[in-house]
């Protein structure tokens, strides 16, 4: 035993084991280290820091030569557009001194150019100063065939781009344009420098290496730092139009997941904001009651939807299944009764918001949810759940159970339905509470989920997608962009899918109502206003009430910040960080 | 010596060729598209336009060929311009191999700037766990079956068994959430200047520092120990014990020195994985290193990063297996290479 205790104070003096103590000891002293020291900035603590965390790093900075969020979003801190939308879908001036109109004159009547006027003035962050040029510069640099520029469709229609003088900007489109403020607008659009980027446009936007992790801005911040994949420093941008910036530096970091990300803005206090958290809504409530910070919901356009079909998707049709066929194959039992009204009534979309949607989710009674003005208040009485309601519907209209199975029938067939969606747990327990409704009220439903790479997937080969739609009802979500017209087009006759023209066009419910044509013909040709506001909300009630599409659930997404940080209006239209310029932390 | 060593590189030639050419078949005939991250709002003639851009419509072989050109001659020459500050030719028009993720930004640039953070924490790591991993091997084998024994085998199984992930989890959970002492971000921005930022840097160190030290120090433990063991029943030790060395003498001198020709293999050859194994680590942590790069790339389906990163790691792997072999023939004289 003796011997051991030799051996072991001898293998204790070997001198390996000094230098792992020292470093073991020079570890615990810095884990050690006081709190005090923590958080924030712990170099220099006299800096105003702003940390804004995304789980996926940005690539560039910029949208024009990657389109993702995170790359659009880092460069909104610096690069600006002309104008932005607001949260309400409301345009907002940025590089422009005001919005063009009819009224103003800066749109013309014949809806074919829009005159935009910029401030007075303007700098780039590297001091020199900032043209309509440039902005005659972006869109030739965007629209070149060989940049591959991912914002390309921002100036979809537009045949010209011209500068007259140094501040104002004439964008010319090739036909009446109703909605002329797609060049230039939102930070999917923003302006960069001839200057700087002149010499970077076609196939050389990829040898420009330089430029791109550098790009020149003429917002509140500068971008000084890109770190690929990784993070984004900025410092406020002495050259800035407006009030200095609150925050001396802003770092854009990325990388990790979601559920870290709400916890480092919501537990451990160290970042002041996060962005897209997708995480379990129990979770993160659970975080948010620790009361560091507060989670905000932006909402655009996503509805949670069931597209109800107005063809017989009847297996025994054959070839014929869910084909349209000039009106002839109409569903036997979901058009023309009122079946599909109280198949809404019965749902209790609360719950389902509430339950299963957490933050991300509000009750939703329109297909065309926002921008305000475009929201119609026609529906909203499907906010209430009326199972009652719904049984007098369907008994009213002689749609009653003759052979005391529990299942209503019309004209001797059973009221039984098929619904399918994509593989998804939310998904799955949404189909499960509907499926009781609808049992509550006669109705019998069998589920069906497909993998989502084969239901969205568009195989005409699968019988499984959503285009073919071989069932009574199926469900999921789309929405429209800040003007619903393209939206709305889907809807039209022609646009029905059918195996003439392979299952393509967006009539996916397969519903026809020339009045829906006409209306909309109307659309196309009524510049932004009242009227037109009046148009969309119509169709909308017609789309609705005509009972081809059920909205659900009112899609958000989810972002986190901090308690002291001032002035986030979380944007659901535009980015997030629209409005970074004016955040600043309550002292 | 020197033939071995001519043979052997020579070798490796035809080797790391194979090796990148699968790699570069794999990555080009698997699906994915570099443009699938893209918004859904983005056409596909758009998308179509993005993809000639990148140079993605060309055919296989010539993509091969254009990347080996970029990757053996290119390259290395644009690094000795740069070291030498010289210029060879036509450097403006010479291409280097570029990232789709991030247009146009050069491969050797964004793994010049990850090697850093992965050399300071997995490096750290792995040190850390040599240093402890030995000696504790070394007393728990001389001490057979002892507490300390016990104690040890209980930690590297626990160590060996429960994932990183977990751990980093829990760490962060302990002592970002609870206590307050650790950030769970680490700062990529940060520059060790004075003490004070010294501090700073081994204090966001101190966690995947620790996840990962203790994991790889698990398995080290087990070998030494074992390896140990083996030897201390040999002849020679009885015999040197029999002269009437001390104890300490003899295992150090003898038992320590013979038993660590095997660990010391092992440590040479996990040297490539400082720089891939750390991924998962790396990702809960935001360490920038080059694990987190990998994996960044492959979620954007960037194929020229992924086929150079995972290229290079190859290269590690062939120079750190002859080194091991080289330093088995250093340690051990019995073995001679023909």
């Amino acid at each position: 035993m003796s011997d051991m205790k030799k051996l072991t104070r001898a293998t204790l003096r070997m001198p390996v084991v000094v230098l792992l103590l020292a470093t073991m000891v020079a570890l615990l002293a810095a884990c050690a280290a006081p709190a005090e020291t923590d958080t924030a900035a712990p170099v220099e603590p006299e800096v105003k820091e702003l940390t804004i965390l995304y789980w996926q790093a940005a690539s560039l900075p910029g949208p024009f030569l990657s389109g993702g969020t995170k790359d659009q979003d880092a460069g909104a801190v610096t690069l600006e557009p002309l104008a932005s939308v607001d949260p309400d879908g409301v345009l907002v001036p940025r590089l422009a001194a005001a919005i063009p109109t009819i009224e103003n004159g800066g749109v013309s009547e014949d809806g074919l150019t829009i005159t935009w006027t910029l401030q007075e003035g303007l700098l780039w962050s590297d001091g020199t100063s900032m043209t309509a040029d440039d902005a005659v510069f972006t869109w030739e640099y965007c629209t070149h065939p060989e940049t591959g520029c991912a914002s390309v469709d921002t100036y979809d229609g537009v045949v010209s781009v011209e500068a007259p003088d140094d501040t104002t900007v004439v964008v010319t489109f090739d036909k009446f344009t109703p909605y002329p403020y797609t060049a230039f607008v939102t930070a999917q659009s923003p302006i960069i420098s001839r200057a700087q980027f002149g010499e970077c446009v076609g196939a050389a936007a990829q040898a420009c290496s330089e430029q791109n992790l550098a790009p020149l801005g003429t917002g509140a911040y500068r971008l000084t730092d890109f770190k690929v994949n990784d993070v984004a420093t900025y410092e406020r941008n002495p050259h800035y139009r407006g009030e200095p910036a609150y925050f001396d530096r802003v770092i854009f970091k990325g990388g990790g997941d979601a559920a870290s990300a709400a916890r480092a803005v919501l537990e451990t206090g160290e970042a002041d904001y996060a962005w897209n958290l997708q995480v379990e809504p129990q979770i993160l409530a659970e975080m948010e009651a620790k009361g560091q910070g507060e989670i905000i919901v932006a909402f655009d356009s996503l509805v949670e939807r069931l597209l109800v079909n107005q063809t017989n998707p009847d297996e025994g049709l054959g070839d014929d299944r869910s084909e349209y066929l000039d009106g002839t194959n109409p569903h036997p039992f979901l058009v023309g009764t009122p079946v599909a009204q109280a198949m809404s009534m019965a749902i209790d979309r609360s719950v389902i918001a509430e339950n299963l949607y957490g933050f991300a989710g509000q009750p939703v009674c329109n297909v065309i949810p926002g921008p305000k003005h475009y929201v119609s208040t026609a529906n909203d009485g499907c906010l209430v759940q009326d199972i009652d309601g719904a049984n007098a519907l369907l008994d009213e209209a002689g749609i009653v159970d003759t052979d005391g199975d529990g299942i209503r029938e019309y004209n001797g067939m059973p009221l039984s339905v098929r619904y399918q969606t994509s593989t998804n747990s939310v998904r799955q327990k949404t189909q499960a509470v509907i499926k009781q409704w609808w049992a509550e009220i006669g109705i019998e439903t069998e589920l069906l989920n497909h993998d989502a790479s084969v239901f969205f997937g568009g195989d005409p080969n699968s019988p499984d997608t959503y285009q073919k739609f071989y069932t009574d009802i199926q469900m999921y979500t789309t929405g429209p962009s800040i003007d619903p017209q393209i939206h709305l087009s889907q809807w039209q006759c022609q646009y029905i899918p059918e195996r003439a023209n392979s299952w393509a066009g967006g009539n996916i419910f397969r519903g026809c109502d020339p009045e829906y044509d006409e209306l909309f013909q109307l659309l196309v040709e009524t510049p932004v206003g009242p009227e037109r506001e009046r148009l969309v909300k119509t169709l909308n009630d017609m789309n609705v009430q005509s009972g081809m599409q059920i909205p659900l659930v009112y899609r958000g997404r989810v972002a986190a910040r901090t308690n002291s940080l001032q002035g986030v209006w979380i944007n659901g239209w535009d980015t997030e960080l629209w409005n970074v310029g004016d955040w600043a932390r309550e002292e | 010596m020197s033939r071995y060593l001519a043979r052997r590189l020579l070798t490796a030639v035809p080797t790391l060729l194979a090796i990148s050419m699968v790699i570069f078949a794999v990555l080009d005939l698997a699906p994915g598209d570099p443009t699938g991250a893209l918004p859904e709002t983005i056409r596909p003639e758009v998308r179509q336009m993005i993809r000639e851009a990148m140079g993605l419509d060309k055919p296989m072989h010539i993509k091969y060929l254009l990347w080996l050109r970029q990757f053996f001659w290119n390259e290395p020459i644009g690094l000795l311009e740069g070291a030498l500050g010289i210029e060879i030719g036509d450097s403006e028009s010479r291409l280097r191999i570029t990232s789709w993720g991030s247009r146009g930004t050069p491969v050797f640039d964004l793994i010049a700037q990850r090697v850093p953070q992965t050399l300071w924490v997995v490096g750290l790591a792995y040190l850390i766990s040599v240093l402890i991993a030995v000696p504790v091997g070394v007393i728990s084998a001389v001490r057979q079956y002892s507490v300390f024994d016990q104690l040890g085998t209980l930690f590297s199984l626990i160590g060996y068994s429960v994932p990183t992930f977990f751990t980093g989890l829990l760490l962060i959970i302990v002592f970002s959430v609870n206590l307050n002492w650790l950030p769970s971000i680490y700062d990529t921005n940060l520059e060790v200047r004075d003490w004070r930022s010294l501090v700073a840097q081994l204090r966001q160190m101190a966690m995947p520092v620790a996840v990962l030290a203790f994991f790889q120090t698990a398995a080290l433990v087990r070998f030494t120990r074992s390896s140990m063991l083996d030897n201390l029943t040999q002849d020679y030790v009885r015999t040197v014990k029999a002269k009437g060395f001390r104890e300490r003498y003899v295992v150090i001198r003898h038992i320590l020195r013979n038993s660590l020709i095997p660990v010391i293999t092992l440590v040479a050859l996990g040297v490539p994985t400082i720089f891939s194994g750390a991924i998962i680590t790396e990702q809960i942590f935001r360490v920038n290193g080059l694990g987190a790069l990998l994996i960044s790339s492959i979620q954007v389906n960037d194929i020229p990063m992924i086929q150079t990163v995972t290229f290079i790691f190859a290269v590690l792997i062939v120079i750190f297996n002859l080194i091991a072999d080289i330093i088995y023939g250093v340690l051990d004289p019995r073995i001679r290479y023909a």
